[in-house]
Order: structure tokens, then sequence, then C-alpha cells
């Protein structure tokens, strides 16, 4: 597995030593019908640290992020060709159970959307249909654990059973990245998660992203290249359906190589 | 001024008049045509209002009468030789017994002195078939009470009944001054008075037979006028009759016959009541309805004359009747209660009797077979054609064929009914079960739309956030999209229900429209519904029956906003924002 990883990554990017690939993608093409969104996107994510995907708006990277876990396949006119692997192992192949590869790869969207159930509920949920709590001991703790983690468990925890809805933007952003955390995922994408939240809120989600790359994988798409800057290790450049360019957050924001990258990033386009 | 006004015009080509003046009068014109589109809407709304208004205040005042009934209250010396005979006292012997004895004892001591087989029958037949059953039924609980005398509550007939709620004739009274004597105390009787006081009746009545004749020959003029050859023996006859007439009023005849064709005149002395059937105007001959107690004479406004002023041809009632159950109101055996046989009682073809128990309870059976049938083939079948039907031609065609289902005329689902589940499938006719089946499919197509456009309502963010913690398509539709979706699915339900509840066609396809008395137990048991219980009573002759059609309406709808007070109260309570 490990010879795979080295022989996938790319020649540029200084990934660090013992810092194992988690997500490989070659060659991914993604159609929409006759619309071709994605053209021939290769990639590889480091686990235990953050990626994101800058790009203007449309140009791929919110498709690419559905296609690792596989959320583009509730689309009908989409249609996906590559190859896609987490931890060496093909996430298209017809053998693998969709609903476990979604409990490794946990979603978080851009705009919240908690269940209108309890808070507790909300984050028990995922928990519960995999069966990983035995008991409701079990359950409470995990609950209990994934709110902390998110930082949400002080303001919400003498009112679990208030209904997820209740809380602020913000929170309700936090209460669903500690859904996310629940199920014990590997890997975690954010799509936009900050874009609908006032400055504070946005800070406080990017401190919990900054505490939760110390054990997760974390890919998120973000319009706004501050935080990009501020939040990952690595970023990659999307543009008209094309990765553009890839390598660390450092070297992109100040020597980028390609021109549209120079483009965007300075302003001129996006 | 015009440079700065057009700077600010997106497209300062256009020649658009902006001065303040012209701006004025377009916002102006827009509320105008605000004002209008509102006044339009309260408009619909009033007129909406006001024959519901009307439709509610015309059923309400037909049928409340009909949740009163009348009944003589009398004193029943229950004779145990009729209703225990040898000393027997166990229900059977009780049920069996012949009350018809007892209760024409009762009337007979109310009213004494009746003879004539006429009269007797006309007493008798003033209360109902039915009079005795509640006494019947006191006397099984309570067999001591046999040998004692009771009292009792006899309910009236259906006409008198109707007569007491004050619908047949109205009655009134005048003191006379002369002194009158009486030729007998039954029978044809002649009463002389000493003063000229039927002489205001005999003008009366010469002034009624004179408008006859009026209107006879109006009705004859106007006959001749539209009908034509046709018509001519029957113009004929009518100026003939109302030639007699005429003669009969210009002559100056002092005696005049009385018919039946105008107010009866009765004279009231010595405690009985005489029928006028000739006048003068110092004597009348007439024939006794409530016997005299004796031939003395009267003095001045000791007796009085009565007028009945309906004419007896135009009533349901006789004079004969009348006089009696007039007799019994002064008695004071007269009451009033609440019908509660209505609620209690199967149908019956006596209107007193009859009940709408059997078919509340068979609408109850019916629309409890629909609902378990067509609750979960409605909800699974949207779900599945919403979230998990593959899209291609044959799904398309199946949902097409579902709105068309919901249009087609709800007599068709009943000759589906009769040819497939009672023909070919051989289910037992007029049952709840075949009623409720047919029903169901009916109401299916209905609550398949209603549920999959509530389905459609729930915010596919919800639908992604179940996905991405990693349910299945399944579990994110059932533990997250349905219970959304429950609010409106259950409205669509109940909507459903309540249009199933007032359907008439399809359960008179599949038999439903027999004479059931029984109440029914079980599903397979012969029985009818509210509809068709309404849709029978407003063909019989009775008088009754129309008061007790307008009060089944009335239950029929008070269930029908109890239905849909619960929709809304549902819909309310389970109501989540997201």
């Amino acid at each position: 597995m490990d010879a795979l990883a080295a022989a996938e990554t790319l020649p540029r990017s200084a990934v660090s030593a013992g810092t194992r690939t988690k997500v490989t993608a070659r060659d991914i093409n993604v159609f929409y019908g006759e619309k071709h969104a994605l053209k021939d996107v290769s990639v590889s994510v480091p686990d235990r640290g953050v990626m994101s995907f800058i790009g203007p708006s449309g140009c791929g990277k919110t498709t690419f992020l559905r296609c690792i876990n596989r959320m583009n396949d509730t689309i009908p006119i989409c249609r996906v060709t590559g190859r896609l692997a987490i931890d060496g192992q093909d996430i298209y192949d017809p053998a693998l159970d969709v609903v476990q590869l979604r409990a490794r790869v946990g979603m978080v969207f851009q705009k919240p959307n908690p269940f209108p159930k309890s808070i507790f509920e909300n984050v028990a949920y995922g928990p519960r249909i995999h069966g990983f709590a035995r008991s409701r001991t079990d359950l409470e703790e995990i609950v209990m654990t994934s709110l902390e983690r998110a930082g949400l468990l002080k303001e919400v925890e003498d009112r679990l059973n208030d209904p997820g809805t209740s809380l602020s933007g913000g929170q309700q952003q936090r209460l669903c990245i500690a859904r996310a955390i629940a199920v014990g995922p590997e890997v975690i994408l954010m799509d936009e998660p900050c874009s609908a939240l006032d400055p504070i809120a946005t800070a406080r989600i990017e401190e919990l992203i900054d505490e939760l790359k110390q054990n997760f994988c974390i890919i998120i798409v973000t319009h706004s290249m501050q935080q990009a800057a501020r939040v990952s290790q690595r970023t990659a450049f999307f543009h008209l359906g094309v990765l553009v360019e890839e390598g660390t957050t450092a070297d992109m924001f100040t020597n980028p190589i390609d021109q549209r990258t120079r483009d965007y990033i300075t302003g001129r386009i996006g | 001024m015009t440079d700065v006004t057009m700077s600010r015009m997106p497209y300062p080509n256009r020649r658009v008049d902006v001065s303040p003046a012209a701006v004025q009068a377009r916002v102006r014109a827009r509320y105008r045509a605000e004002t209008r589109f509102r006044a339009y809407g309260l408009a619909a709304l009033v007129i909406t209002t006001v024959f519901v208004a009307v439709l509610i205040a015309d059923v309400m005042t037909r049928g409340v009468p009909a949740f009163w009934q009348h009944s003589l209250a009398l004193d029943v010396p229950v004779g145990a030789e009729i209703v225990a005979p040898a000393g027997k006292t166990d229900a059977t012997t009780i049920r069996g017994a012949d009350y018809y004895l007892l209760t024409r004892r009762v009337l007979d001591t109310a009213i004494p002195g009746i003879e004539g087989r006429n009269a007797q029958k006309l007493l008798t037949r003033l209360l109902s078939i039915g009079a005795a059953d509640a006494l019947r039924e006191r006397l099984v609980a309570e067999p001591s009470l046999i040998g004692t005398t009771v009292k009792a509550q006899l309910l009236l007939s259906d006409d008198a009944d109707l007569y007491f709620k004050g619908s047949e004739t109205g009655i009134s009274t005048r003191p006379m001054r002369g002194i009158a004597t009486p030729s007998g105390t039954s029978g044809e009787v002649t009463v002389l008075t000493s003063a000229n006081d039927f002489a205001d009746a005999l003008v009366l009545i010469k002034q009624g037979l004179a408008s006859r004749a009026e209107r006879l020959r109006g009705e004859a003029s106007r006959l001749e006028l539209f009908g034509g050859t046709a018509v001519a023996g029957r113009v004929t006859e009518l100026r003939n009759e109302a030639q007699a007439l005429q003669e009969r009023v210009d002559l100056p005849k002092v005696e005049e016959a009385l018919d039946d064709r105008i107010p009866s005149l009765l004279v009231a002395i010595n405690g009985g009541l005489v029928k006028i059937t000739k006048i003068k105007d110092i004597a009348v001959t007439g024939d006794v309805l409530l016997p005299l107690k004796s031939t003395a004479e009267a003095g001045p406004g000791a007796w009085k004359l009565v007028t009945y002023e309906t004419p007896e041809s135009n009533r349901k009632v006789s004079d004969q009747e009348v006089a009696f159950l007039e007799r019994f109101r002064e008695l004071g055996a007269v009451q009033r209660s609440f019908n509660w046989r209505f609620l209690t009682a199967g149908d019956s073809r006596e209107p007193e009797l009859a009940g709408i128990r059997g078919a509340l309870v068979g609408t109850a059976l019916t629309l409890f077979v629909t609902l378990v049938l067509c609750l979960p083939m409605g909800v699974m079948g949207a779900i599945y054609l919403e979230e998990f039907a593959p899209k291609n031609r044959v799904t398309d065609l199946i949902e097409v064929n579902i709105n068309n289902l919901a249009a087609v005329p709800s007599i068709v689902f009943g000759l589906l009914g009769l040819a497939v589940f009672l023909n070919f499938l051989g289910l037992p006719r007029s049952a709840p079960l075949v009623g409720g089946i047919t029903l169901a499919l009916l109401v299916l197509p209905t609550i398949i739309i209603a549920s999959r456009a509530a389905l459609k309502a729930v915010p596919p963010s919800i639908k992604e956030a179940a996905l991405g913690v990693g349910a299945s398509h399944q579990q994110a539709v059932f533990h997250h999209v349905l219970p959304l979706a429950m609010p409106g699915i259950m409205t669509g339900t109940i909507i459903g229900m309540a249009h199933a509840l007032g359907e008439t066609a399809p359960l008179l396809m599949i038999g439903m429209i027999a004479f059931i008395v029984d109440v029914p137990k079980s599903f397979t048991e012969a029985a009818t519904v509210l509809p068709v219980q309404i849709y029978l009573w407003s063909d019989l002759p009775e008088a009754a029956f129309q008061a007790k059609t307008a009060a089944a309406i009335i239950v029929l709808l008070v269930f029908l906003f109890l239905m849909n007070g619960l929709a809304i109260w549902l819909r309310k309570k389970f109501e989540r924002r997201w």
C-alpha cells in the first residue's frame, strides 16, 4: 500500500516524511449528462491534515468533493469515471457498500442542516444506525464526546432535548460537525462550512478545524483564500473543471507556478 | 432637471414620463388595483359564506325538530292478567304480552265515552306502534311493578307528533253570547242558541265560498289560455263548480252546509266538542267528537265557537284527531322530550321509531375498513413512487393513471365493486367489508397524490444530511423524510376519509340500499351507511321523515366538521419548522 502511495505522489509537492496519503484520485472525470464538469483530476490528500480546494464559482470543486463520499450517486444523470481510492481501496468498486463508506467519510454542508430532532438525537442518530453503541450509556458517551470535540458541549449540556433547529447558525454548524464526528470517520469533507456564518462563528469553526486536523483527514472547499491560507496545509486550485495546481499552502500563495493560479490569487479572475 | 432624472433611469433612451405627478398617478393606480383585488376576494368570501350560512340555516331549521319528540305521560295500570298471565314473570312472557290492550284501556280512561269504531280507531292510532316499548323494558327489568299503576311515557305517532310541533293548524276560540241548549250528548246533535251567535260565522262561510268560486274561475281562465283543446273538459268542470258555488253564495239561504275545504267550525259546550255540519244563525247541527257531560243549558261565555283555520282537506290530521290531541293537551298529558331513539334505534318504517344507529355503526365499520386498507397502501405507494421507483416509462404511466383515477366518477367504483367483489369473488352483498374495499379504491389516488406532495415538500437538505451520516436510502426516507411529511400525509388522509364518508353512489351499486333494521355487528353483515340512509329517508312519503332526513344530514355534517377539525389539529400539532 505504501508503494502505491509513493507512486502516486505528485513530483512537486513536498509531502513531509511520515504523513500517509489518505485519499488518492487519478484521472477523475465527471459528466452531468452531456456536460463535462470535471476533466482528468488527479490529486493526493494527506492524512491528519487539512487540504483546501479553492477556485472560482462553478469550477467543480464541490463536485469533486462530493465524489469522495459518493454523494453524486444521488444525482441520476451524474457519471463518474476514473479511480478514487481511500487508503488504497477503490471506493467506486461495485462490491463496496456505499453506506459504510459514508460512515468513514463524513460531510458538513454549506448551510447548516441539523435534523429537526433534539440535539441529542441529532448526534446519536449516526452511531445508532451503524450499531456503534450497545447500550444507552454507550450512546450517551459517544454523544457527549462528539459534542465536546466539536466545542459545543458547554453551551448545550443542559438542554440536550431542545430541538437542534433552536440553536444559532454557528452552533448549528458545530452540531453538524459533532454529528459527522460521532460516527467515527477517517475523512471529513467540508463544503464551504462557514459561508453562511458571521466572522466570530467562522473563527470558532476554524479553531475547531485546527484541533480536529490532529485526528482526521479534512478536506475543505472554500471561497475565501484567506480562510484557505489560515486553515489548510495543502491547497488545490480548480478552474473550469480542471485541477490547475496543487501544493503546500505557503507555496501556492507566495509562489504560484501557473498563470491562472496567479491571476486568481491576485484577484484578476474569480 | 430632465438630465438628472434621465441619468437615474437605466434606459435613458426610453421615453418614460418620470415627472412626480405621473409617478404619483401610477402609484395611485397600483394601489387602486390592489384595493379592487382585495374587494373581489372579499366579495367571493362573502358570497360563499352566505351560501354556506343559508345551507346550514335551512338544514338546521328543518332538522332540529326531529331531535324532539312528544309523548303522552299517563298512568298505566299494569294489569297482571295481561302482562304476566298465569303468574309467570320471566322476560319472554312479559315481552310477548299484548300491550295494545293495556294502552287502549289507558286511552279510554283518559278520554271516556268514545263510541263508534271509526273514532275509537283514530284514538288508538294516535299512539305509535312502539308506544309501549319503554314500558315493556321497564317491566322486564322490574317485574315487581306488575299489578301496580306505573306512570309511563307513551310515544305519539308521527302525525300526532308533527301536530304538536305546530305545523298543522291554528286554532281560535270565541266565547258566545247566547244561552245554548244541546239536544244530546253523543252522535248527531243540534245546538240551539238564544242569540244570533252564528251569524258572523255564516257570513264568513259565504265569503269563503265566494273566494273559492273566484279562484276556480281564475284557474279555469288560466287553463283556457294556456291549455288549448286538451283541457277543455276540465275547464268546463271548473266553470260549473264555480257556478254552483256562486249560486250558494248568492241565494239568500239561511242555512249552509260545511265541507272539508273550508275551515272547520266546532262548538265547545259542557265539556264536549261538536263538529258543525250545518249552520244557521241561531242553531247548528253537528257530530259529537268529544262527548258532552250533559244536555244542560250553557250560559253566556260558558260555551265557545272553535275554528280550525286550516281546512280539513289540507291537513294530515282529521278534526276528530285534532279534538283528541287538544283534549290531551288540556289534560296536561303531552310531554316533549329529547329524541334519544333517533340516536339509539335502527331504521324503521314508522318515522317516530326510526333512528340512525344502524347507519352510524355501518358507517364506522365501513370507514374502518377503508382506513385500514388505503392508509398503508397509499403512503407506501407514494413513498415508493417518490423515492425508490426508477424513472422510466412504466413509472410515468403509473403516475398518469393515478391522476386519472382520482378523477373517475365514484359510481364507476361501485360498478367495479359489483362486478369483481360481489359477482366474481362472491363477497356478501351490502357488507361493510365490500363497501370499505370499494371506498378504499376510491380514496387511494387522493391519498397517494397528497402523500407525494407532502414528501416532495420536505427539503432535500435533510435527506442529504442523513445520507451524509451513512444512512441507507430507505433509512433516510423512513427516519427523516417521512416524519416531516406526516402532517401533510395525515391531512390528505383525513380529507380522503371525509370524502369517503359522504359517498353514496358506489355504495348504492353494491347493494347498501336495502332496508336494514338491525344494527350490524360484524364486517360481513348487511349494513347501511349514513348518506344512503339519508337518501332512502328522503324518498319516503311520511311527512315526519323530512325532518328526520334533515336531522341525519345534521349528524353527517357534525361528523365531517369533527373529522376536518381533527385534521387541522393534527397538522398543527405535528408541524415542524426546519
